[in-house]
């Protein structure tokens, strides 16, 4: 199983978690998330989303957000799949899963990796819509979602 | 020869998602090339925004790094995934 892939392949959500769930047979807490193209912009349709990434620094930004979130947390296992290219609406965008031998590691790790993943990760978005693409920058509560982490616990 | 990469809405302002070019000798630092950047594409400041961010070689750099002709610069506006 890859800890972490970065792929025009599409995410099969529910299979990636069956996958995961045969790498943690210790785990007694398994928390995955998934994320998918929306519909709807405010009043726009969306019809898919463009997604850039700049290897290696986008891999290796991700990287290093999993090591601090094992180093944090007593995890089993960790798996963060994210799409580049052309994604569709309703395709999975991003992937990760956490397990731990209790819940409480496996949601705050999850939430500190997609909050690393929103705002910092190296990628650009670009959603094209009914109206015209508009390239997507991370939002003001994204930015104070990620700040909660450099607290020492969650607010 | 540097290359030289524009991600996200820097794609757009060029025109282009990369090129190869030549490093006029009066180009020391990042400030010295943004500037260069903006006369050569935009001229409305997207290349002397604060919240686009350089990287040289694969890290990002301070408005004070040298850069060289061998180079690969990135314009990198604000990230996010997800």
């Amino acid at each position: 199983m890859d800890q972490l892939r970065i792929s025009t392949d599409r995410i099969d959500a529910g299979l990636s978690l069956k996958q995961f769930e045969t790498e943690v047979p210790e785990a007694g807490a398994i928390v995955s998330f998934s994320g998918q193209v929306r519909p709807k912009a405010g009043d726009q349709s969306v019809t898919a989303l463009h997604l850039q990434a700049y290897p290696p620094m986008t891999d290796n930004g991700i990287s290093n957000a999993v090591d601090q979130a094992q180093r944090r947390w007593p995890l089993q296992g960790v798996q963060v799949l994210h799409r580049v290219g052309d994604i569709k609406v309703g395709e999975t965008i991003v992937f990760v899963a956490t397990a731990s031998e209790h819940r409480r590691a496996a949601f705050e790790a999850a939430d500190f990796l997609m909050d690393y993943l929103k705002t910092e990760a190296v990628f650009w978005k670009k959603e094209i819509r009914s109206e015209g693409e508009v390239w997507i920058e991370p939002r003001d509560q994204d930015y104070q979602d990620q700040a909660r982490w450099t607290k020492n616990k969650v607010t | 020869m540097a290359e030289i990469l524009f991600f996200g809405r820097m794609g757009d302002v060029s025109g282009q998602m990369s090129e190869r070019v030549s490093l006029p000798e009066t180009i020391e630092t990042v400030t010295d090339l943004r500037r260069w950047m903006e006369n050569r594409f935009d001229q409305t400041g997207a290349f002397e925004d604060p919240t686009v961010r350089v990287a040289v070689n694969n890290a990002i750099v301070t408005e004070n790094f040298r850069v060289s002709d061998s180079d690969e610069i990135a314009f990198m506006p604000p990230v996010g995934g997800g």
